[in-house]
């Protein structure tokens, strides 16, 4: 029996908070639109922020199976919808032709049948399912090609595909669509169009806090509040690359790792390659400016905890 | 933030609402936001389904439905405050929107709290205004054929700076039919092909069938080939005021000939003109260019503009193996300030960098200033452009696929180090 899709903003929302993702309500409305309109939800936002996770979530909550496409430059129906098992369909003619007598129209037939057909990822998101229609993820459209954008319109708005050999295959329920994008180019508004938009931004300190106890629940509290105090000074500056969230949680598990209770120069000197991913980036931050940023933030965060 | 400006749904039909909705979506494309009726009533719908309860779960119902991009946000945030904070200002703004009632505009309490771009959209057209820097004499100039073939040898050959106006003029129609080859770089995506190298299964297998399956008539597929995307730099500065017009004018036909082309220009700061200068008529592309871009003819931040390039746009537009135009004169009023390093940044982010410098034609040209010093290194091939020739010869470049650095930049490299060489005993004497 599947499990039905929540039927309220807070539903979502709980839904997500169980699925140990920490979400805006803003994020659980878009999301709560998507599954109850049976549109696809286009996430976009800086790289390492959870679009992925959402999906990933949402799979494990709902109990679907979740189904992930990759994108990449050239990606092809081949690759992405079906192809033909070639070898098999060869095989077949011979053993025809062995046996002898077999007409033209019954070996096409016999040929192009669904047992020589290899599923793809949105072919297989347009099968049936007992558990409930699959969760599509669309990961990082931006990084495919406009030809594949507009074969994405068809599928996303009929959720059916053609193979010219079997006809329409319609989806038997339209399956949960997620689709990512990191903006390193923009998406066709066509596309867009078809879905519900939702910009995934940096997380505010407190809400990062509470991504740490959840996904970090083995960092000291102390540690956790100077973390995320540190990224956001960070995400202030001025940087080729901010961290993300996914950033500070790799950093407080490297640092936890490596048995620091609290932040300390030499522990961000040790690991300052777990949030910063660029030598220029890593180069201005390290030493004394590093060193700044952690007087800076346990000034605020003793003036904070006196006042609090 | 009382909740009694929460539209109401008035009746079982939820008619006010609707109707409300619907003004707020024609609030929203007049702002400029790209709503259609379609988006109106995926609102309607949408906000079926979630329900009202209260005004966040409001606004974001409405902002999943009509905001597609990043940067609607801020104009959707505003419009959505003005437009639902109190029903009564619904009215007035409509009266705004539609010329038919532009009796009253909101008072000024209420203007002010509308950001200016909302306003503005809300206010009746005003008339479009003449650019004063169209030349005059543009119109009826028509590319002479009775020309002699001299005559025009020595146009193409003529250094733009000394052009007269009416040379000018006849440049830019030579300029207007220019095309760049377009260089193809091979895809991950096949086509059919008699003389391809691999083979097409799926072709094969249909012929076989055609054939009965006695024979397999082998059929080939080759790589498609696809043009990368270009993008061009260009130095709008005094020092290059004359070949900058005449270089967007060429950027002009490059952007109507083919897809995937970016234009950014740069003075003290950076613009994207992309858009602009997609308008068919090169006349308008250009007033609109000189309409948003307000640098022109000043002094040059190199370093600092493409700092900016890199930082916002280069992850955006760099991708898929991109070839960058930087079209400066390397005269850097920041005298070279970090710009050894965004060259640098920018160079790894691209396919190809070729830099376009008007200074070249001159014999005897010797990378001597600091800010040419600091690029130089980092460029795959440094050619001039100051004559319809060079930028032919820019054209014939663009097209060939070649080598990433081109052979020619080792004399180059070899000069720098010369001149770096003589730099070094006289600086630090000044030490």
């Amino acid at each position: 029996m599947a499990v039905s899709i929540p039927g309220s903003v807070d539903s979502t929302l709980e839904m997500l908070t169980a699925g140990n993702y920490v979400a805006d309500r803003s994020l659980a409305t878009a999301l709560h639109l998507a599954l109850s309109l049976q549109r696809p939800l286009f996430l976009e936002g800086e790289a390492g922020v959870g679009k992925t996770e959402i999906a990933k979530v949402l799979a494990a909550q709902l109990d679907r199976r979740l189904i992930r496409l990759q994108c990449y430059e050239g990606l092809d129906i081949a690759s992405a919808v079906y192809e033909w098992n070639y070898a098999r369909q060869m095989v077949e003619i011979r053993l025809a032709e062995a046996a002898g007598g077999a007409d033209r129209e019954a070996l096409a037939r016999d040929i192009f049948d669904d047992r020589f057909l290899i599923k793809r990822p949105i072919l297989q998101a347009l099968e049936a399912d007992d558990r409930g229609a699959p969760v599509l993820l669309i990961d990082e459209l931006d990084r495919t090609d406009e030809p594949f954008e507009a074969f994405l319109l068809e599928v996303l708005s009929d959720f059916q595909v053609t193979i010219p050999e079997l006809g329409p295959m319609k989806a038997a329920a339209p399956p949960i669509v997620i689709i990512t994008s990191n903006r390193t180019r923009e998406i066709h508004d066509a596309l867009k169009r078809r879905c519900f938009y939702y910009w995934v931004d940096y997380p505010s300190a407190a809400r990062e806090r509470e991504i740490l106890r959840v996904r970090a629940a083995d960092a000291p509290a102390e540690l956790s509040r100077q973390v995320v105090a540190f990224v956001h000074e960070l995400r202030k500056m001025d940087l080729f690359k901010v961290p993300g969230v996914a950033e500070t949680i790799d950093w407080v598990h490297a640092l936890v790792q490596l048995d620091h209770l609290s932040l300390d120069p030499a522990a961000i000197e040790n690991t300052l390659g777990v949030l910063l991913k660029y030598q220029d980036d890593i180069a201005k931050i390290q030493g004394s400016e590093a060193t700044r940023i952690l007087n800076q933030i346990k000034t605020e965060i003793a003036g904070a905890s006196a006042i609090g | 933030m009382d909740d009694r400006a929460l539209p109401d749904a008035d009746g079982p039909g939820g008619g006010k609402l609707v109707d409300n909705i619907m003004h707020f979506g024609r609030a929203l494309r007049a702002a400029g936001l790209p709503v259609g009726p379609g988006k109106v009533i995926d609102a309607i719908k949408a906000v079926q389904v979630a329900g009202i309860t209260n005004r966040r779960d409001f606004y974001w119902t409405l902002h999943a439905v009509f905001v597609n991009r990043r940067d609607q946000r801020e104009l959707f945030d505003q419009a959505f405050h003005v437009f639902w904070r109190n029903p009564r200002i619904l009215e007035r703004m409509l009266q705004v929107i539609l010329p038919e009632f532009r009796a009253d505009v909101p008072d000024d309490k209420e203007r002010e709290e509308i950001s200016r771009r909302v306003a503005e959209a809300l206010q009746p057209p005003r008339s479009p205004n003449e650019d004063p820097g169209r030349e005059p004499d543009e119109e009826n100039v028509e590319f002479d054929a009775a020309m002699t073939w001299s005559d025009r040898e020595l146009l193409r050959a003529m250094d733009f700076e000394k052009m007269s106006a009416e040379e000018v003029a006849r440049a830019k129609v030579a300029v207007r039919d220019m095309r760049l080859p377009i260089m193809e770089v091979p895809t991950r995506r096949f086509k059919p092909s008699e003389y391809g190298r691999r083979i097409d299964l799926r072709r094969t297998m249909r012929a076989t069938l055609r054939s009965g399956g006695d024979e397999i008539p082998l059929q080939r597929k080759k790589r498609r080939m696809r043009h990368p995307p270009l993008v061009a730099l260009c130095d709008i500065s005094g020092s290059m005021s004359r070949y900058s017009r005449m270089l967007l004018h060429f950027m002009h036909a490059v952007t109507s000939d083919r897809d995937r082309v970016h234009t950014f220009l740069f003075g003290t700061r950076l613009t994207n003109v992309t858009r602009y200068l997609r308008s068919r008529d090169v006349d308008d592309a250009l007033v609109k260019v000189g309409a948003n871009v307000d640098d022109w003819s000043g002094g040059t931040r190199i370093g600092q503009s493409l700092h900016e390039f890199n930082r916002y746009w280069g992850r955006r537009v760099l991708t898929q193996g991109a070839v960058v135009l930087l079209i400066t004169d390397g005269l850097d009023r920041e005298v070279g300030a970090g710009l050894a390093n965004e060259m640098e940044r920018l160079h790894k982010s691209c396919r190809r960098l070729i830099w376009l410098n008007p200074l070249l034609r001159f014999e005897g040209f010797a990378p001597k200033s600091i800010g040419v010093r600091a690029i130089l290194p980092h460029v795959d091939d440094f050619r001039t452009v100051h004559s319809l020739d060079s930028l032919e010869h820019l054209a014939d470049a663009i097209g060939r696929p070649a080598l990433r650095r081109r052979e020619g930049m080792e004399r180059w490299m070899q000069e720098l180090r010369r001149v770096e060489d003589e730099q070094r005993p006289t600086e630090g004497a000044k030490r």
